[in-house]
């Protein structure tokens, strides 16, 4: 029988099984931010056990609320850059140079196929779409990761979703999810690996298949995968170049890195895509998914580009592509954050984020802020927001906000009408 | 070890997530006491009131309990309100960790079994007592008792045993 790719990285990684299905496994990367990396360090600290296993291992930025909106964020930033400054932990990125972790950190070369990488962030498994295994984490689990560079795992057990067809003009990474997790509902995939593979994804990009990843904890997914390719290698070069001879090399190696063809699966689901419409979230839950075309015409407060599913520049440059030469509606307000400084950097050579300004949004920083309703864009009660983020749960905006998940492209048409709208509409 | 034996807490919905438990907006508190007065406060379920988690120990609900964010802030507003046991048809894999990762307990009963639940004690003045060896429930209510049993990877009650991972790891790694 052989073997999935999760099979191969915990084989890999495995230092220990203490007691039946518990596999704790060494670590290559503890990626860390100031939300749920200061408790475990001031608790690592009250033990008397402020170490760390490996500072260049650990990689730390400031992003959920930046800059500091009061003193208790304030506080939280602080207790992390000290910590980074103490250990040495040189990947630190403060004010100025950070971004949302799961754009940043792939961005910057840290995630590579075969990889094991936690965070105290259920959206870790975006990184899954390296081929690496890629799991979101609570504190005590980080404080272990940060002290030891372990982590325990039950096996996942692995779903094979198979795509096959050709998007749509106006149908992307993220109407994709939005149907598989439909398809999967909320705890579809729970305790297990989501396997995205087929030629929709072996034609996509970096950045899609990230978006794809991100959203594998909306079905309950403990990890999208995505396996290594020639598009992998591209993104990767520069940072791979001094450890492979060619491009060819390194695609040898990461090879190793693919699920076998008679790999056991929990489930393996085939889906031809090629009549797959632009989707969104009805309700409170992510599984709570209708095409844009069922309730077209709901009005909406707010329109929200970025965060870690869709901030990265595919995205600003999708929405842009719908948005340029328009205004959006008098009716709404508009927030773009990009991910990270460099596609902040990137969307202004381009005249992105003049298209975006033209158009009436508020470009703000690099932050994760609004998606969670800690800054940035926090809905008032009753209001509704059309949201390239990845939860819709009660609150999750803004007490009694409505949060409607959609692509950057349906968003941008949101944005111009002030209701739910086909960005179709807008192709010239 | 923790407490695991007081009141009952009947939650009848599905799909409670980590949102609902404890609102990202409080996850600026650098201290798990500062959890205390918002526990379940975005939860959406007719007829719950805040008022109603007020001395109870343990909470019965169905199925996917916990599920989004990985925030072990979760898990600390249940037991900064006294409550160390959600008992449930199953749990997110995040927040089950995290609940046994604080010594806290996770428990899975099959779906019939928590129907049982609901359908003979919900609304009553029930109380519920894990017995750690023996891996029982026991339930008492109206002056008579009931005993179920329920499973738990050595892992998990190790644990539970141990009072959490940071100790046995550090110990062992």
């Amino acid at each position: 029988m052989g073997k999935t790719i999760a099979e191969k990285i915990f084989d890999a990684h495995r230092v220990d099984e203490p007691f039946p299905d518990t596999h704790v496994l060494k670590l290559d990367r503890v990626f860390c931010h100031e939300i749920t990396t200061p408790i475990a360090i001031t608790a690592l600290m009250a033990r008397g056990m402020d170490r760390v296993f490996d500072p260049t291992k650990i990689k730390a930025v400031i992003d959920h609320v930046t800059p500091a909106k009061d003193s208790k964020t304030a506080e939280q930033g602080k207790i992390l850059r000290d910590w980074a400054r103490r250990h040495e932990i040189k990947d630190f990125f403060d004010i100025g140079k950070n971004g949302v972790c799961h754009a940043i950190f792939p961005e910057k070369g840290f995630v590579r196929p075969g990889y094991t990488i936690i965070m105290g962030d259920s959206h870790t498994c975006t990184h899954g779409a390296f081929g690496a295994f890629a799991a979101g984490i609570g504190t005590t689990d980080l404080e272990v990761g940060i002290l030891k560079g372990v982590c325990a795992f039950h096996f996942p057990k692995t779903i094979k979703i198979v795509l096959t067809g050709q998007l749509k003009p106006g149908v992307y990474a993220k109407d994709l999810i939005l149907f598989i997790i439909k398809e999967l509902t909320v705890n579809g995939a729970t305790n297990m690996v989501i396997e995205f593979t087929g030629p929709v994804v072996d034609a996509m990009s970096m950045e899609s298949r990230m978006t794809l990843c991100n959203m594998a904890i909306e079905a309950g997914g403990t990890c999208g995968i995505c396996y290594p390719d020639r598009i992998t290698v591209d993104y990767l070069w520069d940072f791979i170049k001094d450890e492979f001879a060619s491009k060819e090399d390194a695609l040898k190696d990461y090879s190793q890195w693919v699920s076998d063809a008679d790999a056991e699966y929990e489930r393996v689901l085939e889906y031809n895509v090629s009549e797959l419409q632009p989707m969104v979230t009805v309700g409170y839950k992510p599984d709570q998914v209708r095409s844009i075309a069922e309730i077209s015409g709901t009005k909406v407060d707010q329109i929200y580009i970025g965060s870690c599913t869709n901030g990265r520049i595919e995205d600003l440059r999708i929405a842009a592509e719908v948005l340029k030469g328009k205004k959006i509606s008098d009716n709404v307000r508009a927030i773009v954050s990009p991910a990270t400084p460099a596609i902040y950097s990137m969307a202004l050579t381009e005249g992105i984020i003049e298209i975006f300004q033209d158009a009436g949004f508020c470009v703000t920083n690099p932050t994760c802020g609004a998606c969670l309703g800690m800054s940035n864009g926090v809905l008032a009660e009753g209001e509704v927001c059309a949201s390239t983020t990845n939860r819709n749960f009660n609150g999750r905006m803004g007490k009694g906000g409505m949060v409607h998940l959609m692509s950057p492209a349906s968003a941008a048409a949101a944005a111009i009408t002030g209701v739910i709208t086909n960005s179709d509409l807008f192709k010239a | 070890m923790k407490n695991f034996k007081g009141n009952v807490l009947f939650l009848d919905r599905s799909d409670i997530n980590t949102d609902e438990i404890i609102p990202a907006k409080y996850l600026t508190e650098i201290t798990k006491a500062a959890l205390q007065p918002n526990l379940l406060e975005d939860l959406v379920l007719p007829g719950f009131s805040r008022a109603d988690t007020k001395d109870k120990a343990v909470i019965v609900t169905r199925e996917n309990f916990g599920c989004g964010s990985s925030r072990e802030h979760a898990p600390w507003a249940l037991e900064v309100n006294g409550i160390n046991v959600v008992i449930a048809e199953s749990f997110a894999r995040i927040f089950r960790q995290n609940m046994y990762n604080c010594g806290m307990f996770a428990i899975e009963l099959p779906k019939q079994t928590i129907d049982g639940l609901f359908q003979n004690y919900a609304g009553k003045a029930v109380t519920m007592e894990i017995d750690v060896d023996g891996n029982q429930i026991k339930i008492q209510a109206d002056g008579k008792s009931e005993t179920l049993a329920f499973k738990v990877g050595e892992f998990d009650q190790t644990l539970v045993k141990e009072g959490g991972w940071v100790g046995y790891a550090d110990k062992n790694y």
